[in-house]
C-alpha cells in the first residue's frame, strides 16, 4: 500500500500553516492599531487611509507582489536600509511570505474589526469615562470585550486567506523548496511539472484545513447566537 | 455647588444655558430635541461646549477663558444613561464595582449598603441581559454611586419603566438624594416628573432657557399639568 506520507513532502503543509500562524499575529496588532486610530483621531486625509487599508482586497496580488518586491529587494528603499543596517535581505526569505500574506489579509482583519468597533454602543464606552476610566481602560474592558466577534472572524479570515496566498508570496518569497514553497506555490509547480497526483492531494489538504477553519467559525458564531 | 453658563452652536438652534443648583435635585424640563442631554454632556465632559463656564465648588470643569476642560474621568460626575448603559459582557457586580477607585472595607460597606437600599441584594451574580428595566436601572443606579460622585446626573431615568416601577423608583431617588447631598441634575420631558422629583425646575426651549413653559406645553410654572377652558 502507498503510504500518503512518503507520496507528498509535508515541508509545504508545515511552512504555510508556520507562515499564516505568524501573519496573522503582525495582521492583527495592525488591524486594531489602524481600526482604534480611524475610530477615535478625526485627522484630515482619513478618506485616503481607509482607502489605502482596503486596497490590498481590490489590487491584484502579483501587483502587491510587485510592489513589496520594489520596496524590500535589495535595490528598493526597506531593502537597501536592512542591508545597510542590519546586513540583511528578506527577499526569497520565509520572512517575506510573512510579509506578502501580512499585507494581502491586511484589509479583512482590519474591515472586520472597524465594523466591531463601530457596533459598539457609544453610550458604554461614555459610561466608562465617567467611572473614572482612562482611553486605555476603556479601550481593553468595553471596546475590545465587546468587539470579540469580529476580532475571532478577522483572525480567522485573515489566516485562511494567508493560507491560500500565491501570487505576493512568489513575487517576493519566490518557489525555493523547503524554504518559501507554500502549499499553493507546489500545486502550481506539480501542476506545471504534470504531477496531478501531488497536486491534486495538496488541493485536499488545503480544502480540508479551510474548510474546517470557516466551518469552525461558523459553528463558533452560531453556538454564541443560540445561547 | 454647581454652576453652569455655557453656549454651544447645534445643528438646529444655539444652546444657550446658566443657572446655579446647590446640593438639590434641578431638572431640566423640555421637549425631545431642546439641548436637555447636550447639556448633561457637556457637564460630564463627554462634550465640550463652545464657550462659558462649569464650575463643580471650587473646581473648574470648563473655562473657555482659561482654556480648561476637565476630561470627564477627572470630574467625578456619574451620569445615568437613558437605557442604563450596563455592561453586557460583565455580570451585575462587576458592573457596580466598575468605578470604585479604592476596593477597600469603606467601599464594601458602601456596597452592602447601597445594594439593600435598592432592593438589589439577590442580584449580584445575574447577568445584565436577564434583568428587568427596573433592576437594570437600580444596578446603574448603584454603580453611579458607588464612584462616590459629587455630581449625579441623570438622564430621563424612568422613561424605560412601566408606571409601578417608575412610582417606587420617584421615591428613592428623592430619598437618596436627601441622604448622598450632592446635585442631582435630572432630564426629563414628563411633567408628572418634574414635579415629583425637581426641588427646581429649569424650562429649556430650543436651547434657550425660558422663565415659564410656552402655553402649548400646557404645563404651570411648577412644572404640574394645566386644563384650558375654552370659553
Amino acid at each position: 500500500m502507498v503510504q500518503v506520507k512518503s507520496m507528498i513532502e509535508w515541508q509545504p503543509v508545515i511552512l504555510s500553516i508556520k507562515v499564516a500562524s505568524i501573519s496573522v499575529i503582525f495582521v492583527f496588532l495592525f488591524g486594531v492599531l489602524a481600526a482604534y486610530v480611524m475610530k477615535m483621531v478625526d485627522i484630515p486625509g482619513k478618506a485616503v487611509l481607509e482607502s489605502l487599508f482596503t486596497l490590498p482586497l481590490v489590487l491584484p496580488p502579483v501587483v502587491i507582489g510587485f510592489l513589496l518586491l520594489f520596496l524590500v529587494g535589495k535595490r528598493g528603499p526597506v531593502g537597501i536600509l536592512l542591508t545597510k543596517y542590519f546586513d540583511m535581505q528578506i527577499i526569497f526569505t520565509q520572512s517575506a511570505a510573512v510579509l506578502a500574506g501580512t499585507v494581502v489579509s491586511f484589509p479583512l482583519m482590519y474591515q472586520s474589526i472597524k465594523t466591531a468597533f463601530e457596533g459598539i454602543d457609544k453610550a458604554l464606552e461614555d459610561a466608562s469615562r465617567t467611572l473614572g476610566a482612562n482611553e486605555w481602560r476603556v479601550f481593553w474592558t468595553v471596546t475590545m470585550p465587546l468587539s470579540w466577534s469580529g476580532l475571532v472572524s478577522g483572525l480567522v479570515l485573515s489566516f485562511a486567506r494567508t493560507l491560500g496566498e500565491f501570487g505576493a508570496t512568489i513575487m517576493v518569497a519566490g518557489n525555493i523548496l523547503g524554504k518559501t514553497q507554500t502549499i499553493p506555490l507546489a500545486i502550481y509547480f506539480a501542476t506545471e511539472s504534470n504531477d496531478l497526483v501531488t497536486a491534486g492531494m495538496y488541493v485536499v489538504i488545503i480544502s480540508v484545513i479551510t474548510f474546517s477553519i470557516i466551518f469552525g467559525l461558523n459553528y463558533w458564531k452560531g453556538k454564541k447566537v443560540l445561547v | 455647588m454647581l454652576t453652569v453658563d455655557i453656549k454651544k452652536k447645534l445643528s438646529n438652534f444655539n444652546l444657550n444655558i446658566s443657572f446655579t443648583i446647590p446640593n438639590k435635585t434641578l431638572v431640566l424640563f423640555g421637549p425631545s430635541g431642546c439641548g436637555k442631554t447636550t447639556i448633561l454632556r457637556c457637564i460630564a465632559g463627554l462634550l465640550k461646549p463652545d464657550e462659558g463656564t462649569i464650575v463643580s465648588n471650587e473646581t473648574i470643569f470648563y473655562s473657555s477663558k482659561t482654556a480648561t476642560d476637565l476630561p470627564a474621568r477627572t470630574r467625578n460626575v456619574s451620569y445615568m444613561f437613558q437605557d442604563f448603559a450596563l455592561f453586557p459582557h460583565m455580570n451585575v457586580k462587576h458592573n457596580i464595582w466598575y468605578g470604585v477607585k479604592t476596593h477597600n472595607q469603606q467601599a464594601n460597606e458602601l456596597y452592602e449598603k447601597l445594594i439593600i437600599l435598592l432592593k438589589i441584594e439577590h442580584l449580584p451574580h445575574r447577568t445584565i441581559k436577564d434583568l428587568s428595566g427596573g433592576e437594570k436601572q437600580r444596578i446603574a443606579m448603584v454603580r453611579a454611586l458607588m464612584a462616590e460622585p459629587k455630581i449625579l446626573l441623570l438622564d430621563e431615568p424612568l422613561s424605560a419603566l412601566d408606571s409601578q416601577s417608575r412610582y417606587e423608583l420617584q421615591d428613592e431617588l428623592k430619598h437618596l438624594q436627601t441622604i448622598w447631598n450632592i446635585p442631582f441634575i435630572l432630564v426629563t420631558h414628563s411633567p408628572e416628573e418634574a414635579q415629583a422629583l425637581g426641588d427646581k425646575v429649569v424650562f429649556i426651549d430650543q436651547g434657550q432657557q425660558v422663565a415659564e413653559p410656552p402655553p402649548s406645553w400646557n404645563i404651570n410654572i411648577y412644572g404640574k399639568k394645566i386644563r384650558r377652558f375654552f370659553l
